[in-house]
């Protein structure tokens, strides 16, 4: 074996390594919160409110709470960013003005989410008057969110090769026409790649809803984007930091991440699989 | 600037109406037709680059016009001034009139969407959309706003069939576009720019990724299509703008050197630097 063949085979085993740790960690957290939270799922852990300070009965109203914030993050967020991209990569004249909107938007991904959580409670809860709502709560999360999908949207649009915006514009179509009907189709799967990643971080987030949308604890299901909601996160950051009965509240929190991350898991796949639906048709 | 004389050998008869002795080129050299296009006095500009001097042009209706040169000569710039496609290039500006039907492309009251409807464009490159065949063949009469089903399916048809595409794709329309050979892809772009019923074609280096089994169809095509449309086609390759073309522009550094009856051309060039091309002494 020469020395290249050992250096090649040295590498490769090297990234196989790499790839080995990646799944090994990720491997060993689904496991641990498996194995800890399993015992806690029910039928009526996962439909019935919780009782007794908590430390029985379910968490249906923060799995509910949770998936109004996410989606209603995405709802608002999606649009948002996608026009800003699509305004960024297909509109706007090149120069620094650009350059510095894109730099600002990779600024803004690195805020900490309690900075965000901050600025919803002084501009959606009480400058806007929202109160504390899930409303509050969505908007705070799509500010959080925003830069993942305007990014992502952005990488996309720019794979789209300009001859086949030409070969639109050669046929009488607008440039809208071409943008809406070409561009955003072709584009839509790392689009998608952008929502994958902001539904996993806005569910999850804790400090962003902390002031702006979470309760600790809720009798009832929120009746309109108004109400406040209990959400999974921020129920499990609770039961771990208040509350007398730690024991049974620690069960209960490993049985809430589990639903998290499936949650969390579920949404993915549902974009994956719309991912993928898209690739079939437009991608051969 | 070239004077040659009167003379149209080689020029089939047309197949339409035609005003006889009409048209005559910069050259003074008289096609006898008056032009589906021409271009007068073109000097087009990237930034400071002065990329055409002084063009002029006529494209014969139902003729194929073939643009030949070296790289860089200003074909492309040139065939892609027909349909306004520059328009997209920022800092490039031009100067002289671009006439279709005697109306300059170019003035304000022109849309640029509806000249693209009338003079249709096939790339160097396959571009099909990411889409499948028929959405791709349909698109143009959509954004055009053909809305009805069965018309849009007798158009997608007629326009397969047309770029002798229909009896390989007909079973597969509902599949990507992108699942197709190069030579097929190729095929798609010009259904897909017939679809749009356009009055004239250009042609920019059509073949110039296809082999030459893929090549000769295109021709093949090419030459059916003459008898319909106006055509002007760019080509690297010399034997291909014999074996399509009517006349043939030679370009040379952003200017036309010779332009005449394609035969005219290659046999007796009466430039030197056309005879050196033709014959491979340079380019």
């Amino acid at each position: 074996m020469s020395r290249r063949d050992v250096f090649q085979k040295a590498g490769f085993g090297l990234l196989w390594l790499c790839m080995a740790a990646n799944i090994v960690f990720l491997g060993a957290i689904l496991w641990f919160i498996a194995v800890r939270g399993l015992p806690a799922i029910s039928w009526e852990f996962l439909t019935a409110a919780p009782r007794d300070a908590m430390t029985a009965g379910g968490i249906a109203p923060a799995i509910l709470g949770t998936l109004y914030l996410t989606l209603g993050a995405v709802l608002v967020a999606l649009p948002l960013g996608v026009a800003c991209a699509v305004y960024l990569t297909e509109y706007s004249p090149k120069g620094w003005a650009v350059n510095a909107i894109r730099v600002s938007v990779n600024n803004l991904a690195g805020v900490p989410s309690v900075v965000f959580g901050l600025f919803g409670l002084a501009v959606f809860v009480k400058g806007a008057g929202f109160g504390v709502s899930i409303l509050s709560g969505s908007l705070t999360l799509a500010m959080l969110t925003l830069p993942l999908i305007i990014s992502a949207s952005q990488e996309a649009l720019v794979a789209v090769p300009q001859s086949v915006r030409e070969a639109s514009l050669a046929l009488g179509a607008s440039r809208w026409e071409t943008i809406r009907k070409v561009v955003l189709p072709a584009a839509l799967p790392g689009i998608l790649t952008g929502v994958i990643l902001s539904v996993g971080r806005a569910a999850g987030e804790t400090a962003p809803i902390l002031f702006t949308a979470a309760a600790f604890y809720l009798k009832g299901y929120p009746d309109s984007v108004f109400s406040e909601v209990m959400a999974l996160p921020y129920h499990i950051y609770a039961l771990m930091t208040e509350g007398t009965h730690p024991e049974a509240q620690t069960r209960i929190a490993y049985g809430s991440s589990l639903v998290l991350l499936a949650l969390v898991l579920a949404m993915s796949m549902l974009a994956i699989y719309i991912r993928q639906r898209q690739r079939r048709t437009y991608h051969a | 600037m070239l004077s040659t004389a009167i003379e149209n050998p080689e020029a089939r008869p047309p197949s339409g109406p035609v005003t006889v002795n009409a048209g005559s080129t910069a050259e003074g050299e008289t096609t006898g037709f008056e032009p589906k296009m021409s271009a007068r006095g073109v000097n087009f500009y990237y930034g400071p680059k002065r990329a055409l001097k002084d063009i002029s042009l006529d494209l014969p209706p139902r003729m194929v016009t073939a643009i030949i040169g070296p790289s860089g000569c200003g074909k492309s710039t040139f065939i892609r001034l027909l349909n306004r496609m520059n328009d997209l290039v920022p800092d490039a500006r031009l100067e002289g009139e671009i006439l279709l039907d005697g109306f300059d492309i170019n003035r304000p009251a022109c849309d640029a969407a509806d000249l693209r409807k009338r003079v249709g464009m096939v790339f160097q490159k396959p571009n099909p959309f990411p889409k499948t065949i028929f959405e791709n063949v349909a698109y143009g009469p959509e954004v055009n706003g053909l809305r009805d089903r069965l018309a849009l399916e007798e158009r997608v048809e007629n326009s397969l069939r047309r770029a002798a595409l229909w009896d390989e794709v007909k079973d597969r329309l509902r599949e990507s576009a992108l699942g197709l050979s190069g030579g097929q892809q190729q095929r798609l772009c010009i259904a897909r720019c017939l679809a749009v019923e356009p009055e004239v074609l250009l042609f920019d280096e059509p073949c110039a990724s296809l082999d030459p089994i893929s090549t000769a169809k295109i021709e093949e095509l090419i030459l059916d299509l003459r008898r319909q449309y106006t055509i002007a086609i760019v080509t690297h390759n010399m034997q291909q703008a014999a074996r399509v073309s009517d006349r043939t522009a030679f370009f040379l550094m952003g200017e036309i050197i010779e332009v005449g009856p394609t035969g005219r051309i290659f046999k007796a060039p009466r430039d030197r630097r056309t005879e050196d091309y033709i014959t491979g002494r340079f380019g």
